[in-house]
């Protein structure tokens, strides 16, 4: 492993941080949110809009302490939020407007 | 270039994240190493590219086998650590 080089704060395998850590293999349930953000990212893939690797991209650039703070499914409607703005499917105003709405 | 099993090869000493937005599917604990073909898996678009939702040219995906010590020197003796990469980041040890 080259030390000298930093690592992008995503790529965390083998980080001595962890190496400690027991990992939790207990199933968890996913909650109606979780549930949601998985749908809704399946059929932007089926409607072509996004693909996986554009979703991964996406969580990957969540600024570092904004990444560990949110939630596994919390990243992935960030990073679909992101891409539909940069791409023009939503507007700021459309977003803002919806997430106001009672 | 196709690579048989049972190819030596390293993992390229590459450091695209340095250098702007990127995605890569290499980890950085084997870039620069030494590892074994096992498999080739097949070919699929290159994720570096969709990631971008750029064309994707098709890149051979293997199964990669390495020294697990040689990673990570904590690690039991004898262990293997098994990786998919891409051809395009594997050069012949």
């Amino acid at each position: 492993m080259d030390q000298d080089n930093p690592r992008a704060h995503h790529d965390m395998g083998g980080v001595p941080r962890y190496a400690c850590e027991p990992v939790d293999i207990a199933p968890h349930s996913l909650s109606d949110f979780d549930k949601e953000v998985d749908a809704l990212r399946q059929v932007l893939g089926l409607k072509g809009v996004m693909t996986v690797d554009e979703l991964r991209r996406g969580i990957e650039s969540i600024p570092e302490a904004e990444y560990h703070r949110l939630s596994y499914y919390q990243r992935w409607i960030r990073s679909i939020t992101d891409t539909l703005l940069r791409k023009g499917f939503i507007t700021e105003d459309e977003l803002r407007a919806a997430l106001e709405a009672p | 270039m196709d690579f048989a099993p049972g190819t030596e090869v390293r993992v390229k000493d590459d450091w695209p994240e340095t250098r702007g937005p990127c995605h890569i599917r290499t980890p950085h604990y084997v870039r620069g190493q030494r590892g074994r073909i096992l498999r080739r898996l097949g070919a699929f678009p290159n994720p570096e590219d969709l990631a971008f939702a750029r064309p994707a040219p098709t890149r051979a995906l293997y199964h990669v086998l390495f020294d697990e010590t040689a990673l990570f020197p904590d690690s039991r003796q004898g262990d293997d650590l098994l990786v998919e990469l891409f051809e395009h980041w594997l050069e012949l040890a």
